[in-house]
């Protein structure tokens, strides 16, 4: 296994240390670890989106990133996203449009979706899609994700 | 059908309504357990070291650096399995003449694709597996490869299987009327094309996965399995294995994505059953995106000659077209690598009145990955041969490609009546759906649009497709010709001492939302708040024996047998609640939960106090009342080999001839699924077809070398349609209930990607064409789009 290296994070707000190999990616790190399995691989190539999660809230590709790389931050996965805010009123929306069928690219999707909403908030359909082209949907049409998100924020809008 | 009858119009109906899927909620909070997800103890994760070469003799295999590295546990080759694993072939008795040798879930002594499994390395982790492999060598003895699949018939092409005499899997033809004269009479215009459709695969974003656990004691094996067919996988491991099937257990739970492409016979995943009953341990193996790529079925990679005549009036004379296809070096075991080209054959053309067809279809062996059924199969070749030909043939007589379906697709009210080439079709709709097509796209304003743009230099296309879809297939599939695959589903539906009701249905989920329309269709039935339905599939040793989700059958076939369970069901809480509540069965009734007096719909006595009435205190009942709430029914289709549906879809795009792209502005899709269960579900359902169908249209393909060597194997070179670049897709539909259930509902699934294709082709040739260009090879790549504008300017 190589090298090792003892990391501190905090993790969907429980302090994690752990002796981890330096070639060991963060998805791998939050599956098979952590038993953190909301995080889904795709493609261990940063292209699918499918392992997105949040490092000191900016969302990322856990599988481009070396659980090494996170020592001394924070990282939220899918289990860790709060059921309030816009979290709580994307997953109602998805669940009203359909906007999921197998649910592997949802954890991804929501946590692109949730940084969507809270770096550009626009209803527009055009910049919503450029936004979520890094997350890979094989099941629907992408339509009803788009609208999910438009829902939540055009009722945070009308507030 | 049988004798129930169903109110399908009730004011407290279920079916029909656009309910949110409740077994979603644990998706949207991460909470699914998908196979990768699940952790045994002692489990070890299998590394499959793969051929890298298309075509070439093993000469030695030394795993001894392997065996000595950290966390090895074993290695194995397919020598060592081969005794263990009886071989596979891919055939079916009513495909006659198709041929294709045993094969072993390892290779032996020769491989015949880059992706074939050479050897696999068990460890406590994948990364030690993955490392250790790098120490085992393997030397080969290189042959030519067959990859081209034009050339796998000459007479000089190498051979793929020892004991053949050509590379030929499989041919037939259909020959029906008389072609020649069709195409000999001077009065008809005829067209001609050869339309190339490239390899692609289904992508599912969650890969390939199984977790296989064989306990010696009682010679049990357990497979977690992520696929489509439950008990079609238990009979293979059982065979192969030779174990008893009751022996066998196989768990398909959540999975992320299927599309036909989890419902076949890998050799990684016989491979890991046979090791885990070697070895008495749990092994875990996950195709990483890479070896998806190479070794989950290819689909499509069709070259079609075809011409149409067609009268001075525009009326269809004869359709004719010679198809090749590559499948590999294999026919996938059980369902085969015929069944494409076989319904290339069956389903050209299957919209319009024909009367003169005649097609053949050779399959052909080729040193490339196995080609199977995947989403659609075979429609998105069917459908653009004729629907593109006659198109074409539209504009050459200078007919609008509206009217020119107007004239030739059958009528909906001359039904039942025979497709061109002699499949049964009953209660279509296609004049009714190209109707509302047009209605909906607002056809005639599009048209000014496209003429006003062209004078700006924008190159604008309309293209349609008038298509229909193979769904809730009867024995004549699969069981007919000896495949171990259920045509029938069942249902088992009963009522909990809590009033609550628990369905359980052998067919299976892999998002299409299965289990919600199961839980919708019991619900209404029992008059149960939905909330209260709670589903099981995907499990040999707990639900009803049957065939799975594949082919565009989980609503029509599992939905049938889950209402007529739930209507038995039905019956005997009448029957119970008529003892206890001193009525006729026929003056009560179920709503909300209550039984109610049928006329005035006073509550009388809820499912739960009824339900302890029937489990607990069974004293107070008279001994012959049954002390059973739960009932079993199986549905299979009888009136008709498939229940065929149709649709009409329209494409606009935009081309741009400097760049070669082109962007799909707008899409509209009218469906005829029969009855409706849940618009919500089977919406999206159809677009994420489309999609995937836009996907096989313009972007993906699976690019090999000359010697055979698979080019794009990441989702960086494969392209997958992407949010930004999808149009918003507008459906709605025809609703023409099938006579063939009491629920009347057809597939869905597949018509998207089935027709998307051919429309797509349609509005880029329709924006090119007044430039004296046209393309007939999918994927439409801005590369060959501007190959196609360039070879014009070279003929001026």
């Amino acid at each position: 296994m190589g090298q090792t290296k003892k990391i501190k994070v905090m993790v969907n707000g429980e302090r994690i240390e752990r002796d981890v190999a330096v070639r060991t990616n963060l998805s791998d790190f939050l599956r098979n670890d952590l038993g953190l399995t909301g995080t889904h691989v795709g493609c261990e190539h940063g292209v699918c989106g499918a392992c997105t999660v949040r490092v000191n809230g900016q969302t990322v590709r856990s599988c481009l990133m070396l659980a090494v790389q996170v020592d001394d931050l924070e990282v939220t996965t899918i289990e860790g996203l709060a059921d309030t805010g816009p979290v709580s009123a994307l997953r109602d929306a998805f669940l009203k449009r359909n906007a999921l069928q197998c649910g592997y690219c949802t954890p991804g999707m929501l946590a692109s979706a949730v940084e969507y909403i809270e770096k550009i908030g626009e209803p527009d359909r055009k910049k919503i899609r450029e936004h979520l082209s890094g997350n890979y949907c094989r099941c629907t049409g992408y339509q009803s994700i788009v609208d999910a998100i438009c829902d939540v924020i055009q009722v945070g809008t009308e507030k | 059908m049988t004798g129930v009858k169903f109110d399908f119009d009730k004011p407290t109906k279920l079916i029909g309504q656009p309910e949110a899927r409740l077994d979603a909620k644990r998706l949207l909070h991460g909470r699914g357990r998908f196979v990768d997800d699940i952790q045994l103890p002692r489990m070890l994760h299998a590394y499959f070291i793969r051929s890298p070469i298309a075509h070439g003799k093993i000469v030695s295999i030394n795993t001894s650096g392997a065996m000595d590295a950290d966390g090895v546990v074993n290695v194995f080759t397919g020598k060592d399995l081969e005794n263990v694993v009886e071989p596979y072939v891919g055939v079916l008795s009513h495909l006659a003449g198709l041929r294709s040798p045993p094969q072993a879930p390892v290779a032996i002594d020769c491989v015949k694709w880059q992706g074939e499994p050479v050897a696999v390395v068990l460890a406590h982790s994948r990364a030690q597996a993955e490392d250790a492999a790098e120490l085992i060598e393997i030397e080969y003895d290189e042959l030519p490869a067959v990859v081209d699949m034009e050339k796998a018939l000459d007479e000089s092409c190498p051979l793929i299987h020892a004991g053949y005499d050509s590379n030929l899997a499989w041919q037939r033809t259909v020959d029906v009327g008389d072609v020649s004269s069709a195409f000999s009479n001077p009065d008809n215009f005829v067209v001609k094309k050869r339309f190339k459709f490239g390899r692609h695969t289904g992508v599912t974003l969650e890969p390939r996965t199984s977790i296989a656990e064989y306990d010696p004691s009682d010679d049990q094996l357990t497979v977690w399995y992520s696929g489509q067919a439950p008990h079609m996988m238990q009979f293979i491991f059982a065979k192969h294995l030779g174990l008893l099937e009751e022996n066998v257990r196989v768990i398909s739970q959540d999975v992320g994505g299927s599309f036909g492409i989890k419902v076949h016979t890998y050799g990684d995943e016989v491979a890991v059953a046979a090791i885990a009953k070697l070895l008495g341990r749990p092994i875990k193996f996950t195709a990483d995106r890479y070896e998806s790529f190479m070794s989950d079925i290819h689909a499509r990679d069709h070259v079609v000659d075809a011409r149409m005549a067609i009268s001075a009036s525009g009326q269809i004379v004869g359709l004719e077209f010679d198809d090749v296809t590559g499948i590999g070096p294999y026919s996938m075991y059980p369902r085969t690598s015929a069944i494409e080209a076989n319904q290339v054959l069956n389903l050209t053309g299957a919209p319009y009145v024909i009367p003169n067809y005649r097609a053949t279809s050779k399959v052909v062996f080729q040193n490339k990955n196995l080609m199977c059924q995947y989403r659609a199969v075979g429609h998105p070749i069917a459908m653009a041969i004729c629907d593109c030909l006659l198109e074409e043939a539209a504009a050459h007589i200078q007919m609008d490609p509206v009217e020119v379906r107007r004239i030739n697709l059958m009528a909906d009210n001359s039904y039942p009546r025979t497709s061109a080439s002699g499949m049964k079709l009953d209660e279509l709709s296609h004049q009714a759906a190209l109707n509302k097509l047009i209605e909906m796209m607002d056809y005639n304003s599009l048209r000014a649009d496209q003429l006003e743009q062209r004078k700006d230099g924008v190159f604008r296309g309309i293209g349609f497709v008038s298509m229909v879809e193979v769904t809730n297939p009867s024995p004549m599939f699969y069981g007919i010709g000896g495949a171990p695959i259920a045509s029938q589903d069942g249902a088992t539906v009963r009522l909990d001492a809590g009033g609550g009701i628990h369905v359980s249905s052998s067919v299976t989920e892999q998002g299409q939302g299965t289990n919600a329309i199961l839980a919708q269709i019991v619900a209404d039935v029992l008059g149960v708040d939905l909330a209260r339905v709670k589903v099981t599939t995907g499990d040999t040793k707990t639900t009803p024996y049957g065939g799975g989700t594949w082919a565009s059958r989980g609503a029509g076939i599992g939905g049938e047998a889950a209402l007529l369970a739930a209507n038995a069901l039905k019956e005997q809480i009448l029957d119970a609640a008529s003892v206890i509540l001193q009525a006729k069965p026929s003056e009560l009734d179920i709503k909300n939960g209550q039984v109610v007096d049928a006329k005035t719909f006073v509550e009388k006595m809820n499912l739960s106090d009824l339900a302890r009435t029937v489990y607990y205190r069974g004293n107070e009942l008279p001994d012959e009342a049954k002390p059973e709430l739960v009932a079993t029914r199986h549905y299979r289709v009888t009136d008709a080999p498939f229940v065929f549906t149709n649709g009409a879809m329209a494409a606009h795009v935009e081309v741009d001839i400097e760049t070669g792209f082109v962007k799909v502005l707008d899409f509209w899709a009218v469906e005829d699924c029969g009855r409706v269960i849940n618009p919500l579900l089977v919406d999206e359902q159809i677009r994420g077809g489309v999609v995937q169908g836009i996907g096989g249209a313009l972007y993906e393909e699976c690019l090999y070398s000359d010697e055979g060597q698979l080019l794009n194997t990441s989702l960086a070179d494969y392209l997958v349609p992407m949010a930004s670049e999808m149009p918003d897709i507008h459906v709605a539909h025809i609703e023409t209930p099938t006579k063939s259930s009491v629920l009347g509902a057809k597939g869905a699934g597949e018509a998207g990607t089935g027709g998307a294709p051919a429309a797509v082709m349609n509005a880029v040739n329709d924006a090119l064409r007044h430039l004296g260009v046209t393309i007939y090879q999918m994927p439409m790549t801005p590369e060959r789009i501007l190959s196609a504008l360039a070879e014009t300017k070279t003929d001026n």
